[in-house]
């Protein structure tokens, strides 16, 4: 069989029934194994960059307080950045998924936990644990595909606004967490009248409430504290943390799903899925990004987007020690297993932003040893 | 500066394990300092302790059993172990003193009056005895054990708790008449013995602390012939039923925020049917008590497992731990 371009067929359509339930079966396995250990190691770990976490951003508030010295200020707006990186994406992300709820803490879990971002906790939740996860790459169903802004796929139709994509992608990339924030309002369902008004205006008024608190932190309480000769460097400080943590954000994202290996899909082909079929479409469409013990971190371990996708209430940490296994699972199926060093999965989709803001466009080769071997099998 | 509190809101109130004293073989009572000032309590409210094991926090309640305002600023609990429990065993024989347990709220409505009844009937049984100690406590602080009935009941009279310490109020307080009872060789108590035991029970305060069965046999009692607004009771199964006594058909549960479908048959609640599809809510006493599993319901109907009652609007925050969905229900979970 053919693979006609420019639709590229996905590998879901083509695991049958029986395969899909073995792999349901072996990735389950890996899952409760993980499960049934989890204990006082875990709860110290997530516990430790909590406290890590606050420290940090305590030193750098302090050095801020003197932020015109311009030694201060470096190290300041880099402590910050560190803090508020972590904070989003190894702990708020990770926590807001429910990573850490069966400590069955009051303070770290996914109902109370709020961040230090631009979304309200519960809308957020519901936009990326309900709409993205579980719809994953579906074009027309994930919305975070692209944010429906940026062309990142051939098979999305072109419209003449794309041409200015790689320009509102850099604006997206800087003011990252407002853009999430406004997106997941959904404003034209509500305009289409598929979303409740009341529902909007309570989400808007989410969002109004959390920017103020945002806004009075960053751009005037802690500027204030800093005096009369600091605010304006404190200002900017706070302002570049902001920015550095949306771009590093931002990139850490797409390298998750916009890397050329990976698939979208139809609605059609992901319609009435099994177990099976869904942990398949979440592995084809996740893409990881290798990196030190150090980068992961920073990453929110969402550099193994393959095995967040695959089980994404399962604690950050130990996505590291379980991808072997996934790997060599998926090695068995013949399937592919994305991957790659940040330099260059950044460039690809880069890139792809890049292209696609231009009628046309092929799909990517779906490189790796495992698409050939995946190409080869159902060939036969 | 509450823009900064985010940065210390980890962790409740957490309490110091400062002594351990041993109660009977199988309960001890575990004296607690406070590591931020007490909230404070009255006496007979109970507390939601937290204690970690193996990384994950469980919550209990426990009565208090001291009286409120101690010198040293410590409060204690007194726990019996529950075979086969979670909890219990360890308080009983894994703590050690230096631990830190997790202080949650205090609770309860049944307590002394802040002007302490002229004539009192307790009745007790087993760990029930544990809030009425607290009571006991204050009264005799207060020189107001002046005309005080107390029924104890015990399977084995060697595993009464505070045995020594309510001779010792005996000794004392000539006002304070003590009647134990093993329910081993002398029968179970029930409403009927009340007039044999303290004829004039009509005219006292009563408090009951005890196992269901006990204490619907004295509520019957008072219904039929006596005063039900003098009858204070507390016990520590919320309700005395079984879980799902008052089943109802059950129902499909959606959690809008994780996406997972679960479902129950009607005598399952809430928790357990989201645990059972994967998703943990925070929880403490399961019992319908302590209110940490309160969740929003979006969408249909629930049935409170105690009452039968179906009730729950759109909005409206609900305590997964005993209601049921009555049909398809959405939460905010
Ligand atoms: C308001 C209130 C006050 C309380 N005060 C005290 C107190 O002062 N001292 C005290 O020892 N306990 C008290 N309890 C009970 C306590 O909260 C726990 O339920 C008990 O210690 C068992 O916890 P566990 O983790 O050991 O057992 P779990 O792991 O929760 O339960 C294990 C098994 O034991 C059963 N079980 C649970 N509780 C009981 C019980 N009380 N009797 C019989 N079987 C049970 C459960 O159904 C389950 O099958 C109180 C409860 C309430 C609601």
């Amino acid at each position: 069989m053919a693979v006609s371009a420019p639709v590229s067929e996905g590998p879901l359509a083509r695991l049958d029934a029986t395969q899909l339930g073995y792999l349901s079966r072996d990735l389950d396995a890996i899952r409760n194994d993980v499960t049934a250990r989890l204990g006082a190691g875990d709860a110290r770990y997530i516990r430790s960059v909590i406290r890590r976490q606050r420290q940090l951003v305590l030193v750098s508030r302090a050095l801020l307080l003197g932020s015109r010295h311009k030694p201060l200020w470096l190290a300041g707006t880099a402590a910050l950045s560190v803090a508020k990186i972590l904070e989003n994406l190894e702990i708020g992300h990770n926590v807001m998924h429910g990573q850490w709820d069966w400590m069955n803490d009051p303070d770290i879990n996914s109902r109370s936990w709020d961040w230090d971002n631009a979304s309200p906790a519960a809308s957020w939740r519901h936009a990326h644990n309900y709409v993205h996860h579980m719809h994953s790459n579906i074009r027309g169903k994930d919305r975070d595909l692209g944010y429906t802004l940026l062309r990142i796929d051939p098979e999305q139709e072109w419209h003449p606004v794309y041409l200015f994509q790689p320009l509102y992608n850099l604006l997206l990339m800087a003011f990252f967490e407002w853009g999430v924030a406004l997106y997941d309002l959904n404003t034209p369902a509500m305009l289409a009248g598929d979303k409740p008004r009341e529902q909007y205006l309570g989400e808007l008024k989410g969002i109004a409430t959390k920017a103020r608190k945002q806004i009075i932190k960053d751009y005037v309480a802690f500027p204030l504290l800093s005096g009369r000769r600091s605010w304006r460097s404190t200002l900017a400080a706070n302002f570049t943390a902001n920015v550095i943590r949306n771009a590093w954000a931002h990139s850490i994202i797409v390298c998750g799903h916009f890397p050329d290996q990976t698939y979208t899909f139809s609605e059609a082909e992901a319609a009435n899925e099994s177990p099976g079929g869904w942990y398949l479409r979440q592995l084809l469409g996740a893409a990881n990004v290798e990196g030190s013990p150090i980068f992961h971190m920073l990453a929110g371990n969402l550099s193994f987007q393959v095995e967040h996708h695959l089980f994404p209430d399962m604690p950050s940490s130990r996505y590291r020690e379980i991808a072997p296994r996934v790997r060599e699972v998926f090695s068995r199926y013949g399937l592919p297993y994305n991957t790659g060093p940040f330099g260059s999965q950044l460039a690809m989709v880069h890139r792809s932003i890049l292209r696609l803001a231009f009628p046309g466009g092929q799909p990517r080769p779906k490189g790796g040893s495992g698409r050939r071997r995946l190409a080869a099998r159902f060939r036969r | 500066m509450g823009l900064l509190t985010p940065l210390w809101a980890m962790g409740d109130t957490r309490g110091r394990v400062v002594r351990i004293r041993r109660e009977t073989a199988d309960a001890v009572t575990v004296v607690i300092q406070p590591q931020t000032p007490w909230q404070g309590h009255s006496p007979g409210q109970y507390l939601r302790l937290g204690v970690e094991l193996e990384g994950t926090c469980h919550w209990r309640a426990y009565s208090l059993t001291s009286a409120p305002g101690r010198q040293d600023g410590c409060i204690s609990v007194t726990p019996r172990r529950v075979e086969g429990g979670r909890v219990s065993p360890y308080l009983c024989d894994g703590l050690s003193p230096g631990a830190t347990v997790r202080l949650g709220g205090v609770e309860g409505g049944f307590t002394l009056p802040r002007r302490p009844p002229k004539r009192a009937l307790f009745i007790t049984a087993g760990s029930g005895i544990t809030p009425v100690m607290s009571m006991l406590r204050t009264l005799a602080a207060a020189r107001r054990l002046t005309d005080v009935v107390h029924i104890h009941c015990e399977r084995l009279a060697t595993r009464a708790m505070f045995a020594a310490e309510l001779r010792v109020f005996a000794a004392a307080h000539s006002g304070y008449r003590l009647y134990s009872r093993a329910t081993a060789t002398d029968g179970r108590l029930n409403g009927a013995e009340l007039d044999r035991l303290c004829a004039d029970w009509r005219r006292r305060e009563t408090f009951v602390s005890a196992p269901a069965g006990l204490r619907e046999s004295i509520e019957a009692r008072f219904r039929a012939d006596g005063d039900p607004r003098r009858l204070h009771t507390e016990s520590f199964q919320a309700g005395g039923h079984g879980r799902g006594a008052k089943r109802g058909r059950g129902g499909t549960i959606h959690l809008r925020n994780s996406g997972v479908q679960a479902s129950s048959d009607g005598s399952e609640a809430i928790l357990q049917a989201a645990e059972q599809a994967g998703v943990q809510i925070p929880h403490g006493c399961r019992l319908g008590i302590c209110r940490s599993c309160v969740c929003r319901l979006r969408a249909g109907r629930v049935r409170d497992l105690r009452t039968g009652r179906v009730h729950g609007h759109p909005g409206e925050y609900l305590r997964a731990c005993i209601n049921a969905p009555e049909g398809a229900i959405e939460l905010d979970l």
